[in-house]
């Protein structure tokens, strides 16, 4: 049914800043303390209190301004947004309307469906996270933990740019890749250091006109990003074909369920009469200090990936594989500044580093320069490939150094001719047939006689010298 | 070294003369609590500091680790705070003492004293009269003799108010002087800590200790404390100006001959006087009635009962919770504010009132530079249209309750530090006489006011 609809989805992002302390106060912005612990007289809202900003989170948030190609505002306004709710001790969050931050950036994603696409970054401005309501803590009764109070965030909102759920997730996870990269936030959507909220409309194929959207929140994991907006893109469409009309709301996707229910209109967005906060001067950001946090960022994923195609000669995959996260990128250089020929070093980090990553919580357990020597030995000769990869292993678990591990192994290849010849010898001696038909012409008999070798030789034998001396020997 | 025995002595006797105004109802603090907590903070009083002995009564809207701060509101009945204002600290670090919590109306938010839910503060000369507010209080106490000094806030007069009906001397400076943190907000961007003294110098001593920076305040200068000047000769090379607005044709016929005469007496000191033009001043009070009522919408929002003060339950749902707890809690003039700042800021409206209004006040503060510029000092005005009015007067009317602020409203919008000062009675009821001075610039306020306050006949009939 959804050839005939076009689906439009914008999303708004908070990220909260990975900064040590809140945004208007000295407390600690840590995850996961005890309730309510983390708290003092200005975030708990407190007669007399006044907020006074974070630096730090000005820095973080400029940067991720930066990262996402906006145009930073010399000035800009921090404002109240006044609700009342018992999670918002003052009854406002300090945040920003009018003049925010940054406007006007872009994102470069890989879209599933459309290749290289760019999303429009409208605005990205900062403000303070509201504290926690836990609903199910005390039977029938709401409990709040403050400790979520004041923590830093910045909103990232861009424009209607996705045409269908799978490229609007494509572009959260790239995002998520560059403030991560940039050391910007943590972005873990189960701690809620990222989340999301989407506006969703849908439209006949060819119409340029938007259709009445609606906002889809509570999606809490990015595994239900995708679906959430799958769902609600069916019930506008399956509406919309029987004749109904989409009401603007709010949605809350139930991941149980996998059903999005709208918002009780009780707890609808009001007026949340915006006003300059009068605590807080404009934000005013010198030129330099600005420019300082451009020189702060890092090389981003995009321009990374470029690099290591054009530096490495990797293919365009391997490359996106290997600048997916900073760390392993990092790592990979300095496998290759090791000495290690860069496909290797590419081949090794995609499939035992990874691997081997991915079962030990993403530590990177032999360092990049075990990881050269081990490819220089297998390079070498002194180490055949699956002896490198047990090799790889007991590093990985018991550390050292690759060749003492490789020698104390017993895996280190021989390459001594004199001793390979004994059991060249003796193969050749015990297998009279088989070197009667290589001699008439069955070649490929080669192969057995160098298994055959490496079986007498427990797998130590150089493989190569050992085929050079078959060959020399079935000649002669 | 000061002898213990002395200290308490003196404890005793500053408790004395605050108990012995109860008639006023001035001081919110329960006498004993007030004896006991003088006893131990003359004891603990730092003996260097400048202010050293020297007692002091706090507005109830100031925080205070010592008693409760309540803010003359039931929604705060009871409520002690966990940290005590900035302004206080430094009055306790320069041996001050903290003499009680002063009535006021609540939140700030009126000019009588008499919408304090702990009753109305009755004026020291005529109990029938009202001491002026918010800070009456204060002013009640000072003009009681009671303290020599006490702290008041101001967010469209209300230390200069109080001060002119009672006869003392109040000051506000300019905006960012004093920290505000331990303030309890009213209007953000109007709201300062003033001082009400007995004599200038008594202000202004008290005013020089709790300025400066306070990096926990972001609004507030990062400036050395306020230099005391010394009392001057004369006031030659001043030139101040009186702005003609502030001097309509149907002013009290008194209050004009009281500023006449302190005219003359200010060109008898040898200061240049001449008249000026302030084109915005009309607009002022309709102004603050919209900047500050929006700001104390949003202010005043934490007041829920969720988390401290009284909460009036009684409710399953939370929404309930804060209708019941803010519909009983707040008195009738809090709430028509909070009414009136909520409607100012909704969309809709927002354009019309409040972006209006901001737009209003940049022009009143223009007002003030443009003849800032043209070579005037500082002004000189009346500080209230008329002396102390009578309780009850002015309960069913709020805006001629409002108008009351007209001539004090004008330093708030614009930031700038003011003064008032007794430069005379009317059938035995003072008044006061306010200098405008330029921001930052306190000490040449300070000097005029010396000089004036030397030759002024302030308890004479005008």
């Amino acid at each position: 049914m959804s050839a005939a609809w076009e689906t439009v989805i914008g999303l708004e992002t908070h990220v909260q800043l990975r900064t040590a302390s809140k945004m208007f106060c000295g407390c600690s912005a840590a995850f996961g303390a005890p309730p309510n612990t983390n708290v003092c007289p200005v975030c708990l809202g407190l007669p007399g209190s006044l907020p006074v900003p974070n630096e730090q989170a000005m820095k973080l948030a400029v940067r991720a301004a930066l990262a996402l190609g906006c145009t930073v505002h010399a000035r800009s306004i921090l404002a109240r947004k006044n609700y009342f709710y018992p999670d918002l001790p003052k009854g406002y969050q300090i945040s920003q309307f009018e003049s925010p931050l940054a406007t006007d950036g872009s994102v470069s994603y890989l879209s599933p469906d459309r290749g290289v696409a760019t999303a429009t970054i409208a605005r990205l401005h900062v403000e303070e996270d509201a504290g926690k309501s836990l609903h199910d803590r005390v039977p029938k009764q709401t409990a709040v933990d403050l400790n979520r109070c004041g923590v830093p965030l910045v909103e990232i909102v861009t424009g209607p740019d996705f045409r269908s759920p799978r490229e609007a997730r494509a572009y959260l996870l790239t995002l998520k890749q560059v403030l991560e990269y940039a050391g910007i936030s943590d972005c873990d959507m189960e701690k809620g250091s990222l989340r999301v909220d989407a506006n969703v409309s849908v439209r006949r194929a060819g119409e340029t006109a938007l259709g009445t959207k609606t906002e889809v929140k509570n999606i809490n994991s990015f595994a239900y990003v995708e679906k959430a907006l799958t769902v609600e893109r069916d019930r506008q469409i399956t509406l919309l074909e029987s004749g109904g009309v989409v009401v603007q709301q709010t949605m809350l996707f139930d991941s149980k369920s996998n059903e999005v229910r709208a918002q009780r209109l009780k707890e609808e967005s009001h007026d949340y009469r915006y006003f300059p906060d009068p605590d807080l001067p404009p934000l005013v950001l010198q030129p330099d200090f600005i420019a300082e946090q451009q020189t702060q960022l890092p090389e981003l994923p995009a321009r990374k990936r470029e690099r290591f195609v054009a530096d490495y000669a990797l293919g365009v995959s391997d490359a996106a594989v290997l600048t997916a996260e900073r760390a392993v990128a990092d790592y990979y250089e300095q496998v290759v500044h090791a000495g290690a020929e860069p496909k290797a070093a590419a081949n090794w980090v995609m499939t035992e580093v990874l691997g081997d990553a991915k079962d030990h919580g993403d530590h990177l357990r032999v360092p990049a320069g075990g990881l050269a020597q081990l490819i220089a030995l297998v390079k070498g000769g002194t180490l055949s490939h699956q002896a490198a990869k047990r090799v790889f292993s007991e590093v990985a678990e018991r550390g050292g150094d690759p060749r003492t591990v490789a020698e104390a192994l017993g895996l280190v290849q021989v390459g001594d001719t004199g001793v390979l010849a004994g059991w060249v010898n003796d193969v050749l001696g015990a297998h009279g047939v088989e070197v009667g038909r290589y001699r008439q012409g069955e070649t490929k008999l080669i192969q057995f006689f160098v298994g055959q070798v490496m079986k007498a030789s427990r797998g130590k034998a150089d493989p190569k010298l050992t085929q050079r001396l078959l060959e020399e020997r079935l000649a002669g | 070294m000061s002898d213990p025995s002395e200290s308490l002595a003196s404890a005793k006797a500053v408790a004395d003369r605050v108990i012995k105004a109860k008639r006023l109802n001035a001081c919110l603090t329960p006498p004993k609590e007030l004896r006991a907590s003088l006893a131990q903070q003359a004891q603990a009083a730092h003996h260097s500091g400048v202010l050293y002995g020297m007692p002091v009564a706090v507005k109830d809207n100031i925080c205070t680790l010592e008693f409760t701060t309540s803010c003359g509101s039931k929604i705060l009945g009871g409520f002690r705070s966990p940290f005590e204002a900035t302004a206080v600290a430094r009055l306790k670090a320069a041996g001050a003492l903290i003499a009680g919590k002063t009535n006021c109306d609540e939140f700030g938010m009126g000019s009588s004293t008499e919408h304090s839910a702990y009753g109305r503060t009755v004026h020291p000369t005529d109990k029938a009269r009202v001491p002026g507010g918010s800070s009456g209080g204060s002013a009640a106490l000072v003009a009681a003799g009671a303290v020599p000094a006490a702290l008041g806030s101001e967010t469209g007069g209300s230390v200069r108010q109080p001060a002119s009906l009672c006869g003392v001397v109040g000051i506000k400076p300019t905006y960012g002087r004093v920290s505000r943190y331990g303030l309890v907000a009213f209007g953000s961007s109007l709201d300062q800590i003033g001082v009400l003294g007995r004599s200038v110098h008594d202000a202004a001593r008290v005013l020089s200790v709790i300025s400066g920076r306070d990096p926990r305040d972001a609004t507030c200068e990062d400036r050395d404390p306020l230099r005391l000047p010394t009392v001057p000769e004369s006031l030659q090379g001043f030139v101040i100006g009186i702005p003609k607005e502030y001097f309509p044709p149907d002013l009290d016929p008194g209050v004009r001959r009281a500023c006449d005469r302190a005219i003359r007496l200010l060109r008898e000191l040898g200061a240049a006087v001449r008249e000026v033009s302030l084109p915005h001043t009309a607009h002022a009070v309709p102004t603050y009635y919209i900047v500050a009522p929006a700001e104390a919408s949003s202010n005043l929002a934490r007041y829920d009962g969720a988390r401290y003060g009284p909460r009036f339950d009684g409710s399953a749902d939370v929404r309930s919770l804060y209708r019941r707890t803010r519909g009983e809690g707040f008195g009738p003039e809090v709430r028509r504010r909070i009414l009136v700042g909520t409607y100012v800021l909704s969309s809709g409206y927002y354009d019309a009132y409040y972006r209006k209004a901001q737009q209003m006040r940049a022009l009143i503060a223009q007002d003030f530079r443009h003849v800032f510029d043209r070579g005037v000092d500082l002004l000189f005005t009346p500080t209230t249209p008329t002396p102390a009015f009578k309780a009850g007067e002015k309960l069913s009317d709020p805006v001629a309750m409002y108008l009351s602020d007209i001539f004090t409203v004008t330093a708030n919008l614009a930031g700038l530090p003011a003064l008032s000062l007794p430069i005379g009675r009317i059938k035995g009821l003072p008044i006061g006489g306010q200098f405008l001075g330029q921001a930052f610039l306190e000490d040449e306020m300070l000097e005029a006011a010396y000089a004036l306050e030397r030759v002024v006949p302030a308890t004479e009939e005008a």
